[in-house]
């Protein structure tokens, strides 16, 4: 018997132009010995759920053939809200790259410019100030919880339960209250500096995040108690999805995708940044590795957060924001128009931008989705040479076939919630 | 013809407009009722924009759907396409016409009418379209029918979406029939008659069919919940799934049969529930409601209301609660669990029944349904201790313990 290889291409029914019914390639091709025929009355069925799909979070396509209800391979398509951040990046003083970097994990913003801002520090050997730090960790952990909270509430409506949603994005929406307080932005807050922050926090802020971390646990008890125990929740995420430890390192997970599989790895303990060594939080560490693991990690995460935050606030005591470096920290006004020599700095920062030294650094932070990293090449001059994301959410997608692995339909949907996704970080 | 048939067919026209466009209009101002309760729910206001409390709500909806452009895809086909949304509205509406709504209405009425002539009505007016002896089997068999258009319309739109959605609702509604028709074998062995009246009458006799026969209540419930497409049970149009199921192709006025089908299945499921298992339009505790008259009709007619307003909540209820199962679940509930539950529920009901009137004599109503009582209080705990949560509905593979497994680390203060 001889064996042939030819590449066939899979098509699905559409409309051109005229309106005439014409067969469109879907661009996977797939072996002669399995069906070529993947329209109606085949065994097999070729669907497209997504980039416009309601449960596809944002514009991930995924193509899936079907045996019934039974997943039989899983295509993720990206590249639909490709922006071309990193080689945008590469035409922009450091501070002008943060706004980048909001839009890259739009769901934890303030996590994002933090990192930037950390990898441009190391590379210029600067010490943030202690209420810089605080506040650094008070913004991650902020963004931690929005973002696992779009991330349960999401993953409920995936799964049918619509209620949870709401009450998640009303607790959401005080933490949005809180960034537009602080930077004047709900969503694109790009609060970091390279040695500092935006601002300070504005008067009676503390406050506010104080009565957030007394009332915001309350909500997550009513997601528990609507979600752990139920019977057809644990039905739908009970062994679906799951991940041995062994894959979930050799497929490069991290986060809590990595944790749920039974690795105990987090940055903020591993490799420690901004001083997290010295908060007393826990990192839940599941068994399974399955979609319930993953909801029980990221619940935890957020309980855990508040402790930090509550930790920071108690520690965080008035005192400069901004490093007293004139390399990246512009003079005060007053002085400015005073002052010869803090003219002269403000003049070069505006004009000729912060110079770090040449050289490359890598830095990967704990984001809510995973470990981000931001690995930079400078040449001396004021824009990066390169500007390079680890995305987390883009490493963890990829072992989306993998799981879906012997699943059904609706399990692609709960298992691809689980990975908690964010196509602008994906496609960058 | 006769004074008395033209008397029966007036009163039959007038009850059936009236039946009719009450339906209507109950459907849609459930639309309101479930946002509200959503809104409820989900600590937000609801609709409140279009007039008072958004009472006017519904009609902005309604006139919305009639102006809008009506698609079709251009593989549809073309009378299918048309014919489904029908095929699903009108069985659903019907159904409501031979429940009972309200107590009979004695009526002394003699009039020469123009046109009609000399027309006569004398006796008990039922309060139900037609008080047809075959009842409930009526309605399951109607309520059968929905699942034609349904899946015609998830066959037509030449949807890989729609088809999907069509494909398990035809399987998911043939399922759930078989355990919903099953249930209700027991109601027709204790009350020994398919007529909603007579059920009603006996339930007044002894006690309402919620206690003697509570697994029926139970199961049907379950079969109801099913038979609407309402979550947990709305695979057929899983949102986060299938985009919008069997109607994701259809749009303005032909969704809205859809719609209207699915609310007025809910206000059936509801009404039956309420007749079946508790009494219809009877009140408890007091047989005043039976001497027949005026006021008794009005006062039994708000007692149905009630107990099929709280039903309906009920469903709203438990739709923004509970996730949604898959499909595999879903059968296997149906089949492994519904049915044979319900199957084993007759053989002990009627073992039952027998024991009680032969052996025992008891032939109290009363006496035999607090003797059934008793038994399904036992049944009721051993089914719940036994069909336990996460024993009823598993994962599709075996939890298994991740290779390498390290307990959770204690904080580094």
């Amino acid at each position: 018997m001889t064996s042939r290889t030819i590449e066939v291409e899979l098509s699905t029914p559409g409309l051109d132009a005229r309106g005439n019914v014409r067969n469109f390639p879907l661009g996977v091709s797939r072996r002669p010995s399995e069906s070529v025929n993947d329209d109606f009355g085949a065994e097999r069925m070729l669907v497209n759920i997504g980039p416009q799909h309601p449960a596809t979070h944002g514009v991930l396509r995924l193509v899936v053939e079907l045996e019934g209800e039974a997943v039989k391979r899983v295509i993720p398509h990206i590249g639909y809200l490709h922006s071309g951040f990193e080689k945008l990046g590469e035409y922009r003083f450091y501070n002008q790259i943060i706004p980048l970097t909001d839009r890259t994990d739009y769901l934890s913003p303030m996590a994002n410019n933090i990192a930037f801002a950390l990898a441009v520090e190391k590379l210029m050997g600067i010490v943030i100030t202690e209420r810089c730090r605080l506040l650094r960790v008070i913004a991650c952990e902020m963004s931690r919880i929005i973002s696992h909270l779009v991330w349960v509430g999401t993953t409920g409506i995936d799964l049918g339960a619509y209620t949870p949603f709401l009450w998640t994005f009303d607790q959401r929406e005080r933490i949005y209250n809180l960034q537009e307080s602080w930077t004047g932005a709900r969503l694109t807050t790009s609060v970091a500096r390279v040695g500092g922050m935006m601002a300070d926090i504005p008067e009676g802020w503390e406050r506010g995040l104080r009565d957030f971390a007394r009332t915001f646990p309350t909500t997550l008890r009513e997601v528990d108690t609507m979600f752990t125990r139920n019977a057809i929740w644990c039905g739908r995420t009970q062994g679906i999805g799951a991940m041995s430890a062994e894959d979930a390192i050799n497929y490069s997970l991290s986060g809590p995708m990595l944790r749920a599989s039974g690795v105990d790895y987090d940055v903020r303990k591993d490799r420690p940044y901004l001083g997290y060594e010295e908060f007393d939080f826990d990192v839940p560490i599941g068994v399974h590795g399955d979609v319930y693991d993953r909801y029980r990690v990221r619940l935890e995460e957020m309980f855990q957060s508040v402790r930090i935050i509550e930790q920071a606030l108690d520690t965080l005591r008035p005192g400069p924001v901004d490093v007293d470096d004139p390399r990246v920290t512009l003079p005060p006004k007053s002085r400015a128009m005073s002052d010869m020599e803090a003219m002269i700095y403000h003049f070069k920062q505006v004009m000729e931008g912060i110079k770090p030294p040449a050289g490359e650094v890598y830095l990967g932070v704990e984001n809510p989705k995973g470990e981000l990293g931001t690995y930079l090449v400078s040449d001396g001059t004021a824009k990066p040479v390169r500007w390079r994301i680890r995305p987390p959410s883009f490493l963890n997608l990829a072992a989306l076939p993998k799981l879906c692995e012997g699943a059904l339909l609706s399990d692609v949907i709960a298992i691809n919630a689980s990975i908690d996704i964010v196509m602008g970080e994906i496609d960058r | 013809m006769t004074p008395d048939q033209k008397g029966f067919l007036l009163f039959a026209v007038i009850k059936l407009l009236v039946v009719f466009s009450v339906m209507l209009a109950g459907v849609a101002l459930l639309t309101l009722v479930e946002r509200k309760v959503a809104g409820w729910m989900q600590n937000r206001p609801g609709p409140n924009r279009v007039g008072p409390f958004g009472i006017l709500q519904p009609v902005a909806d309604g006139i919305k759907n009639f102006i809008k452009e009506e698609t079709r895809p251009a593989s549809a086909n073309e009378f299918l396409f048309l014919l489904a949304p029908a095929l699903s509205f009108i069985p659903a509406v019907i159904l409501i016409g031979v429940i009972p709504l309200a107590a009979p209405l004695p009526v002394d009425f003699a009039a020469d009418l123009p046109l009609l002539g000399l027309t006569t009505f004398h006796g008990m007016m039922p309060m139900s379209v037609a008080d047809l002896p075959i009842g409930f089997i009526f309605i399951l068999a109607f309520s059968s029918l929905g699942v034609y258009g349904i899946a015609l319309a998830g066959w037509s739109s030449n949807s890989k979406y729609s088809l999907i959605g069509g494909l398990r609702a035809a399987a998911q509604l043939i399922s759930y029939e078989v355990a919903m028709g099953l249930s209700l074998i027991p109601v027709l062995l204790v009350s020994g008659n398919a007529s909603f009246s007579a059920i009603i009458a006996r339930q007044q006799q002894g006690l309402w069919f919620i206690m003697p026969l509570f697994l029926s209540f139970f199961i049907f419930l379950i079969s109801g919940f099913a038979e609407t497409n309402r979550l947990p049970f709305d695979l057929p149009e899983a949102e986060s799934e299938l985009v919008a199921g069997y109607h994701s192709e259809y749009s303005a006025m032909k969704f809205s049969l859809f719609m209207i089908a699915e609310y007025a299945h809910i206000v059936t499921v509801a009404a039956m529930v309420a007749t079946l298992f508790f009494g219809g339009w009877d009140m408890p505790f007091t047989h005043w409601d039976e001497r027949g008259g005026l006021l008794q009709t009005v006062v039994t007619g708000a007692c149905f209301f009630a107990k099929t307003f709280f039903w309906i909540f009920f469903v709203i209820w438990i739709r923004w609660t509970l996730p949604r199962f898959r499909y595999d679940q879903l059968m296997a509930l149906g089949w492994k669990i519904l049915l044979p539950l319900s199957l084993a529920y007759i053989m002990v009901v009627a073992v039952a029944i027998e024991i009680i009137q032969a052996s025992l004599g008891w032939t109290d109503p009363k006496a035999q349904g607090f003797a059934l009582f008793a038994l399904n209080l036992l049944l009721g705990w051993a089914m719940f201790f036994l069909l336990d949560r996460g024993r009823v509905v598993r994962g599709v593979a075996p939890r298994t313990r991740a290779a390498s497994s390290m307990s959770p680390r204690e904080g580094a203060a």
